[in-house]
């Protein structure tokens, strides 16, 4: 029976009483050997017999229908077995984040150069590979908008104010009005997008690479017709996700169709190219922020205006300004977004969805009213921390942004930052530059089950690891909880057949997940509060070993059989009560070279508070990953659109630039002590996104200090950089 | 990827003859096995040429220069001591470019006949007259940024890649090749390239059959100050932008003589002898450089997404020369000394 937990109010905080000591060590992933020595399956390294091998087929148009396919063509290749076109069941994208159905269908149409329309099997890869680039197709070609700065469809949000903002613009002694320009980005995580499907009946068995399982089982029954019952999903590991396997994916829905149209299992791994061709990537951004403010420097107002884009009749839009609504204070504010539908490659959530680029444009902006205010950067945000939430009056369950300022600049050496282009070293200007860091934190519904045995404890919950630390993190809570050492909690994640999880997903998976096995690892405490006859308060459990006063007793000896709780932890009152995000702040110091525009991140440093940390070592590794990822939105990565058809013409790793080892520094990641009461009952908030948010306008802040050159179009690529210096000429 | 034919020749005739019916050659693969996974090429025999004897070699050369074998890596060529000594543009160049693991694979033969990365000529669903002539350019209006401004044509705006081939042209390196008749040539290495015109498919001056066997790299020019500059996306691993080999020769404070060669903006590895004309018996200056800077590009042709070249090709070459002439107070140059 699944014990249901509403966060209705707060929570003892019971894993500071615990006695075994490993919540928030810094544990070593227990299945990290595993991937390092390639001995961890991934979801295109399932064992699975007779195995046959699809490859997608790439639409080359735009906008049209697929006429005619010559099958006949490559059928007689050796090896084929299958050509698989204009199925009606293969989506047109992948879903988005929790949509729980099928993305739109309909094999014939395409809505996107890049488009997986059909796959082609053979015997194996490079059969069906070459089968599959050398098939014809005829289309029917129609016009397609791709420019987002001219297209004919538009959809605007609700207008959202609050008091008025143009009063605020006239009475401000000190303002800002300026336009952002951010790139697109693409999820292309180090495991390409993958599948296998078996079928066994009606039944269809899928290793797939998913972050969100319990949804991806409705997505792919809902695409494949069939029910949801007759899915299971397995997906232990997962090679980095970042947004882009929230939902079911083409490769996936293409290996459940071939598979059963063949009766045999298929794999279908998706390229890299196609990686970058299909995948949800992260919108583009227009964004356009006024600030009015006092002569201190005290924010009257804030507006924040933005245009994002993706394909018609796609129901995600991204939050571009998430973190403005409460990160500062000022009465008067207003926002508004415009979706412009075109036909590029679709978008969708990518790490940090909305502040990821919100957060680039708010804090650069921040950082030009500094100047125009000459308050001190890291002062100006100091002085504009609200006391409650400015639009909903909600006080905050907890929140360090202060501290984090404070502590970073401290231990930074912020005090030596000098005045624009006031430090040259040769022909390299050097300078500093701060952002707040803020990504808000969700509870998500999660269920776990947790099973003790005479000899140690398995977890069993759908969740899945994406690289993140799911494996190592649940095992400390178990072992926290029942006073065990971690190598004795087996923790065992991402298949269909366990209690559903909130996945990963939003930042919400550690939480979420770790809160349901919080939960059910506390009914059995109170079991064997029980056995030992004392209240669950007065319980110690540590190295299997269970302590009730003056009583102690061996856990193996309590036990007589595996005692079994599942427990499921849903959100409740405490987020109307307070509001919940993580905080955190940037420091970047850069060097810009006078000639060329190049810019070199040369130390960077962030302090988080985001509750608390339920292992530093893989909590460090998600914000070194975001800092990094944060000095590619800064200065290097960009999906570059075709201008003609849409699509990404960046389409691998030597052309979409990511940020190499040589563009990284020593990267100081640094957490403040910090439970959260309102969040859930362990305290602790969602960090994977908290590093990205707001990281690059640190490193861009910086450019402006070193030589006075304002980064408004990001990346800060050597040409950006070089019209501003070019102006000083 | 087709299904393709592979053979090891024993001997370079062996390999010419099968060239000469048509088969591509590979040596470290790097630039070919991509492209034959994208179906971009679609040799039906590949004649490995990794095996053959006597092409790995690094000599001196009886004038005081170098001889590389074509099949020398780019990894050992880099570190090659010599190299580092005398011919310190050349090693930064091969360091620049590509990343670790493919330098260990690349070949020097291999380098100097990489195709271009031009985004177009690697999308099937985009034409290319590179890659399938008379479709089209698709960079012409497209996404140019990593294309070329010199040298370019109608047809084609393609850049050539190779960082190690701009040293090369700056060291006036010569191309060994061996005819299908068994003897031996020589071309300047620049002249190795042909320029798109109105055939962007046809890109060196080889004939069929002939297999590139060394690199000749003259003596390098006694005291003159060696730099290779590279302006690009990110610091490590991503083509050029821009590049600049310079070979200075300074005469107490006026430049001697100055060989400059460029990548990234240049249909080929980019020399212009006007440009060093302009240097040559001068005082340094960052207006002599503005100078050299504005002949270099005095036909630059853009497109709207790689207008930024032309600044950017002249104010790096102005902050090369800076360095190489000691007017930055740079002290990181290296000196190419006699071998």
């Amino acid at each position: 029976m699944t014990r249901t937990f509403r966060m209705n109010e707060v929570q003892p905080r019971l894993l500071d009483e615990t006695g075994q000591g490993i919540i928030g060590a810094p544990l070593v992933r227990p299945e990290g050997h595993l991937k390092v020595s390639g001995q961890a399956t991934y979801a295109a390294e399932a064992k699975v017999e007779n195995l046959a091998h699809g490859v997608l087929v790439r639409a080359t148009i735009t906008k049209g229908r697929v006429l005619r396919v010559d099958e006949a063509g490559v059928r007689d290749m050796p090896g084929v077995l299958a050509v698989h076109m204009t199925d009606e069941r293969m989506i047109r994208n992948p879903a988005q984040g929790m949509m729980g159905e099928s993305p739109v269908r309909d094999g014939k149409y395409i809505e996107y150069l890049g488009q997986p329309i059909g796959v082609v099997v053979a015997d194996t890869f490079e059969q069906a590979r070459d089968a599959a680039q050398r098939l014809k197709l005829e289309y029917s070609e129609e016009e397609a908008e791709v420019d987002p700065d001219n297209a004919s469809e538009t959809e605007w949000t609700d207008k959202e104010d609050y008091g008025d903002i143009d009063m605020a613009m006239d009475k401000a002694a000190h303002s800002v009005d300026e336009e952002y320009i951010t790139a697109a980005h693409v999820a292309g995580a180090m495991e390409p997008h993958a599948a296998i499907a078996v079928w066994e009946g009606d039944k269809v068995t899928l290793h797939g690479s998913c972050q969100l399982v319990q949804f991806n089982v409705k997505e792919l029954a809902d695409a494949l017709n069939i029910e949801e019952e007759n899915v299971r999903i397995l997906s232990p590991y997962i090679g980095g996700g970042f947004g882009s396997k929230l939902g079911i994916s083409n490769e996936a829905v293409a290996a459940a169709i071939a598979a059963k149209d063949l009766g045999r299992p298929v794999r279908v791994v998706m390229s890299r190219q196609q990686v970058f061709d299909a995948v949800l990537r992260r919108t583009e951004t227009t964004q356009r922020i006024r600030l009015a403010a006092e002569a201190d420097g005290t924010l009257l107002g804030i507006e924040h205006r933005d245009r994002v884009s993706n394909l018609p009749n796609e129901g995600f839009s991204e939050p571009t300004n998430q973190a403005t609504h409460f990160l500062y204070g000022g009465a008067n504010r207003r926002y508004r977004q415009e979706t412009a539908r075109i036909h590029r490659n679709p978008s969708g959530s990518v790490r940090a969805p909305g502040e990821a680029v919100g957060m680039v444009a708010l804090e650069t902006a921040m950082d030009e009213l500094a100047e125009a205010s000459g308050v001190d950067p890291v002062e100006l945000r100091l002085r504009n921390i609200p006391e409650t939430h400015p639009e909903t009056g909600l006080p905050y369950s907890a929140r360090m942004l202060a501290e984090c300022l404070k502590d970073g600049a401290s231990s930074f050496g912020w005090d030596q930052r000098q005045s624009p282009r006031a430090r040259r070293e040769g022909d390299w200007f050097t300078g500093m530059g701060v952002a707040s860091a803020a990504r808000m934190n969700m509870l998500l519904p999660s269920e776990a089950r947790v099973i003790l045995t005479p000899t140690g404890a398995i977890v069993e919950t759908d969740m899945t690891d994406i690289g993140t630390g799911t494996y190592a993190i649940l095992g400390q809570i178990a072992g926290e909880m029942l006073g065990l050492p971690r190598e004795l909690v087996e923790v065992r994640l991402g298949d269909s057949s366990f209690p559903k999880a909130a996945g990963s997903g939003g930042s919400f998976g550690a939480a979420s997940s770790g809160s349901s096995v919080f939960l059910a690892c506390k009914a059995i405490r109170d079991q064997i509060a029980d056995k030992m006859g004392c209240g669950g308060d007065d319980l110690t459990l540590s190295n299997g070993l269970a302590r009730c006063g003056n009583v102690e007793k061996k856990l193996e000896d309590l036990i007589d059989s595996d005692i079994v709780e599942v427990a499921q932890i849903k959100p409740g009152d405490t987020r109307k009560e307070a509001f919940s995000s993580g905080f955190g702040a940037h420091f970047a110091e850069v060097a810009v070279h006078a000639w060329t525009g190049e810019v070199r991140v040369k130390r960077m440093a962030g302090t988080f508070a985001a509750g608390r940390i339920l292992n530093e070592r893989t909590a460090r590794s998600q914000c070194w990953g975001g800092m990094i990822w944060g000095i590619g939105t800064a200065l290097t990565e960009a999906a570059e659109h075709d201008p003609r058809r849409g699509h990404i013409i960046t389409r691998d790793f030597a052309n979409y630039h990511m940020p190499a080892h040589l563009d990284v520094p020593q990267l100081d990641v640094k957490f403040l002590e910090e439970r959260d009461d309102y969040a859930n009952p362990i305290q602790a908030k969602g960090i994977g996104e908290l590093g990205i948010s707001g990281a690059g306008a640190a490193v861009t802040n910086a450019i402006y200090n070193a030589c006075g050159v304002r980064i408004r179009k990001f990346p800060a690529h050597p040409d950006v950089v070089l019209e501003g210096l070019m102006a000083f000429d | 990827m087709r299904p393709f034919d592979y053979t090891r020749p024993e001997n370079l005739e062996v390999a010419s003859q099968a060239l000469t019916d048509g088969a591509t050659p590979i040596a470290g693969g790097t630039n070919l096995i991509d492209l034959m996974k994208l179906q971009i090429m679609t040799p039906e025999h590949v004649v490995d040429l990794t095996r053959l004897p006597g092409l790995s070699d690094i000599d001196g050369t009886p004038d005081g220069g170098m001889r590389i074998g074509a099949l020398v890596s780019n990894s050992v060529l880099a570190g090659d001591p010599t190299v580092r000594r005398a011919y310190p543009v050349l090693a930064r160049a091969l360091l620049a470019g590509a990343s670790g693991q493919i330098r260990n694979k690349a070949t020097t033969g291999g380098n100097l006949l990489q195709r271009t990365r031009c985004p177009y000529f690697y999308d099937t669903a985009m034409p290319c007259n590179k890659r399938e002539p008379n479709s089209g350019c698709s960079a012409q209006g497209g996404i140019a940024r990593m294309c070329a401004i010199l040298g370019t044509s109608p047809e084609c705006i393609a850049a050539h890649p190779s960082d190690m081939a701009v040293a090369m042209r700056a060291l006036d390196a010569q191309v060994e090749i061996r005819q299908t008749s068994g003897e031996t040539r020589t071309l300047p290495v620049g002249d190795l390239y042909l320029l798109p015109g109105d055939n962007p498919a046809k890109e060196y001056a080889l004939e069929a059959g002939e297999v590139i066997t060394a690199v000749i790299l003259p003596a390098p020019v006694s005291g003159a100050r060696q730099t290779y500059r590279k302006v690009r996306d990110r610091a490590s691993y991503a083509f050029a932008l821009v590049s600049v080999a310079a070979v200075v020769k300074m005469d107490g404070d006026t430049i001697e003589s100055a060989q400059l060669a460029f990548g990234g903006i240049g249909a080929k590895p980019w020399r212009d002898t006007e440009v060093e004309d302009v240097l040559a018996g001068e005082a340094p200056s960052d207006e002599l450089f503005a100078k050299a800077a504005d002949v270099l590009l005095r036909d630059a042709w853009t497109e709207e997404s790689n207008a930024f070249k032309a600044p950017l090709a002249k104010r790096t070459l102005i902050s090369a020369l800076r360095d190489a002439t000691g007017l930055s107070g740079e002290t990181h140059f290296d000196m190419g000394d006699a071998a």
